[in-house]
């Protein structure tokens, strides 16, 4: 090895020098705390599974959906968030939304086109809101969201000076733009297809003080993944569950408070539901 | 209790946990970096590599050895990808493509730790142990040990050597990385984090739908992954899949994991030069930064402005339930401060004036605290650059502990900071320039410009985060993010080598009624400010097309 010339030399102490760390850090190391892991914490170090009549049926740190072939939200369970994972909690291909906070414009889908437009995440969260009102039986009303459940936005044109033109982009025609006039300019709807790229974009509150559904049941998680649900958003599901499976109400609000974890040590994280242990809890009866 | 308040003692209890650890962990890294013994295990660990461990090197000798150990790693790991569908469980994995491969290798090893593949779809059990893995050790080691060379060179009179590289990366991953993420490891599974080598199965859910399991040495990657400042999750959704961060207790312990080593070498530091005083003074610089930063992201957060949080209530896209506003926020700010670049939540989905406080974090050089060494190296750099900003006001040649700061230090720590911002600003200008760089936005308008300078910032400065509506699995972004991520590592880390040699080689001046006091809160004043003022002037233009056109308009 001395006559090798010096650079070979390092470069040969540099391969051995990872293999050798590649075996202490690599495979010692992983396995050592995967033997003391399941030693200690089996059950944890497996994925938490739960399982109902012997079968598994889920991982009590896992959310899952609670929707039928169709995806309908199924009446008696209590729904989870909405997830960006796959087509809805596929541990497989995890994700968020990755939207931005200025995300309110659509792309408004062409009748018999394959392109099926591309709904903003405001739109989406104005969707979300009005379809858990109506499933819910309050009022899916938010800020900047349209009766029709889409985001309240219009371009207006031109971009700078006095509107001479004001389009509700998220509203697709026919539909019944959700004002009439924008500064004294009639607003039309959204024709699909059209570029609104160069109007001006106005976001538009509207008059909503009032929000009933909780922000965690209109939004996707981090991971797509995430197995709670706000108290608020719990309870607000509690009469519906209830009803249909001939519950007193107050028995769910035990079961909704016993499936509650607090925040550790009183003040780390919020306060969340377990969905898939509580559900499981009903089917125990 | 209420969200803010509960999310004030979040940050605050992870304040104090740091500052417990400040004298033990820093007095314990000195030991580790200044004692004579080897253990019989180190002894036999030298053997097998072939070095020497008590010949000293010169800063070429050990610039040399890191650049080898650095490239050897990024052969190994592409090679390691590129034939993972021949290896024992690799979970029927394919080959993963050459652009990805070498995106990938060079981004653990230059302790980025930028995903543009998802985890669970396209690494096996071997790649993610015995290749990512090891990676997040020994280039947490390597950090460390160009930090500790820079160190010695401040500290040692007319010596000329800077210690010996090997001995350096050796001690930090076995006395250091490895026996703190062995028991964090252990914690994190005691919380919920899987820690398994089976293989994937099926279940039916209660309404008839199928879940995969997907099996991981989660627990044992998370540890070292947020220990080294590395950040590169094991599954796609990072430190937001309950698999890897289940409670909001583990999440508690990550986030200090993350900053740990990093605040502590301060102490080292103070103690290497002989005085405590200027590592105290460097960790004040790092925690005022660092709380003025956490303090404006969780208050923009909080505050939930912008259309879409203004319409939803919070801002709760992509958080998770069981963390919430706050403590995502405080995630978000530790892991830009530092160079992990892990996530609990999605940054693309931030208020704009919050993600783009994550993105001038990252500006910042990630020095408060940094990653682990290389922030400590960043902000002595910084330090270097200050003395001399005062040397000039008073007209005296500046000294940073008995070093005279000549012609060739200055250029060489000019050079240092010159790094980041032609790395940046050029790559984010050629991507926006380029059909194939714009057409990885997700999002539109300033937002979509945010995202890709979020990617070229976070490649440069070797953190891994992203605005992660991006799509970077392109060869385009695959390549030149490569070409930042290799450039703004070793780069930086040849020029701290080089100032360290000529340091080294200098013998110490005494001090003098003229020196500038480098442990008094005016340093400490002028450190912060040099640090913030140089990172504006340079990245405004940037930033004000970005987030700020988006927040403010």
């Amino acid at each position: 090895m001395d006559r090798m010339p010096g650079w070979a030399r390092q470069h040969l102490a540099a391969l051995r020098a990872l293999l050798v760390l590649t075996v202490v850090t690599g495979v010692l190391y992983p396995a050592a705390a995967t033997g003391v892991a399941q030693a200690l914490f089996h059950g944890k170090a497996d994925g938490s599974l739960v399982d109902k009549d012997g079968k598994t049926v889920g991982s009590a740190i896992i959310g899952q959906s609670f929707t039928d072939q169709e995806g309908a939200p199924v009446r008696s369970y209590f729904q989870s968030r909405p997830s960006a994972a796959g087509d809805g909690y596929d541990l497989l291909s995890t994700a968020a939304s990755n939207l931005g906070p200025e995300d309110v414009v659509d792309t408004l889908a062409v009748p018999g086109a394959p392109d099926e437009g591309r709904q903003s995440l405001l739109t989406r969260v104005c969707a979300r809101s009005k379809a858990v009102g109506e499933l819910e039986g309050v009022s899916g009303a938010r800020p900047y969201c349209t009766p029709d459940g889409v985001g309240a936005v219009l371009k207006v044109f031109p971009a700078v000076g006095a509107p001479v033109r004001a389009v509700s982009v998220n509203q697709s025609c026919p539909a019944t733009p959700f004002v009439t006039a924008y500064q004294g300019v009639g607003v039309e709807c959204g024709r699909p297809g059209e570029d609104y790229s160069a109007g001006r974009t106005v976001p538009v509150r509207g008059g909503v003080t009032r929000v009933e559904v909780p922000a965690d049941a209109v939004t996707a998680s981090g991971s797509g993944l995430d197995p709670h649900i706000s108290i608020a958003y719990a309870e607000l599901q509690a009469p519906r569950v209830a009803r249909e499976r001939g519950l007193v109400r107050a028995e769910v609000e035990a079961l909704i408070r016993r499936h509650t974890t607090g925040r550790a040590l009183g003040f780390m994280g919020e306060p969340a539901v377990n969905v898939l242990q509580l559900n499981l809890a009903l089917d125990k009866g | 209790m209420s969200s803010s308040a509960a999310g004030l003692l979040f940050i605050g209890s992870l304040l104090v946990a740091l500052a417990l650890c400040y004298r033990p962990l820093g007095d314990y890294m000195f030991r580790v970096y200044t004692g004579a013994g080897h253990s019989r295990i180190e002894l036999m660990l030298y053997r097998l590599v072939g070095v020497r461990p008590d010949g000293e090197q010169r800063w070429g000798v050990y610039a040399r050895s890191v650049l080898a150990f650095s490239a050897v790693s990024i052969l190994f790991l592409y090679g390691l990808q590129r034939v993972q569908n021949h290896l024992f469980l690799s979970l029927g994995m394919k080959p993963v493509e050459p652009a990805l491969a070498w995106n990938t290798a060079v981004s653990f090893v230059t302790n980025t730790n930028w995903q543009a593949y998802s985890g669970e779809a396209a690494m096996g059990h071997v790649v993610q142990t015995a290749g990512l893995a090891v990676q997040n050790f020994v280039s947490a080691a390597v950090g460390m040990a160009v930090a500790i060379a820079l160190v010695r060179g401040l500290a040692r009179g007319r010596s000329g050597t800077l210690g010996n590289f090997w001995v350096d990366l050796v001690r930090g991953t076995v006395r250091i990385l490895l026996p703190i993420a062995f028991v964090a490891a252990l914690v994190l599974v005691a919380g919920g984090a899987i820690q398994t080598f089976g293989d994937h199965f099926t279940w039916a859910t209660l309404t008839g739908g199928e879940q995969t399991f997907t099996p991981a040495a989660a627990a044992s990657q998370e540890a070292i992954k947020d220990l080294g400042t590395n950040g590169g999750g094991i599954f796609n959704a990072n430190s937001a899949h309950p698999f890897e961060n289940p409670t909001s207790w583990t999440n508690w312990v990550t986030i200090f994991l993350l900053l740990v080593i990093a605040t502590s070498l301060p102490r080292t530091f103070g103690r290497m030069v002989g005085d405590d005083r200027q590592g105290y003074a460097i960790v004040s610089v790092m925690a005022i930064i660092a709380i003025i930063s956490i303090g404006l992201t969780n208050w923009a957060e909080l505050s939930a402005s912008g259309t879409v949080p203004q319409a939803i209530g919070q801002a709760m896209e992509g958080r998770e339930s069981r963390f919430g506003v706050s403590n995502s926020g405080m995630f978000a700010s530790a892991t830009t401060l530092t160079s992990t670049g892990s996530v609990n939540s999605f940054h693309d989905s931030y208020t704009a004036l919050g993600g783009g406080m994550l993105i001038f974090n990252m500006l910042l050089g990630e020095v408060a605290p940094g990653g682990v060494g290389a922030g400590l190296y960043g902000i002595l750099i910084l330090a270097v650059i200050t003395v001399f900003v005062a040397g000039l006001m008073v007209g005296r040649t500046p000294e940073y502990l008995g070093k005279k700061i000549g012609p060739r230090e200055i250029k060489l720590a000019s050079l240092y900071f010159l790094v980041t911002p032609v790395l940046v600003l050029i790559g984010t200008a050629v991507a926006m320039a380029t059909a194939a760089g714009r057409s990885a936005m997700l999002n539109t308008g300033p937002h979509g410009l945010s995202e890709i300078l979020y990617a070229y910032t976070s490649a440069s400065n070797n953190n891994g985060s992203a605005f992660a509506g991006v799509s970077a699995n392109t060869t385009f972004h695959n390549v030149t993010l490569g070409l930042c991520m290799i450039f703004g590592r070793f780069l930086p880390i040849v020029l701290v080598l080089a100032l360290t040699g000529s340091l080294a080689g200098q013998a110490p001046v005494p001090a003098s009624a003229g020196t500038l006091p480098t442990h008094r809160p005016q340093f400490v004043g002028l450190l912060v400010g040099v640090t913030v003022i140089l990172v504006a002037l340079t990245f405004l233009p940037a930033l004000a097309l970005g987030p700020l056109a988006e927040g403010l308009l």
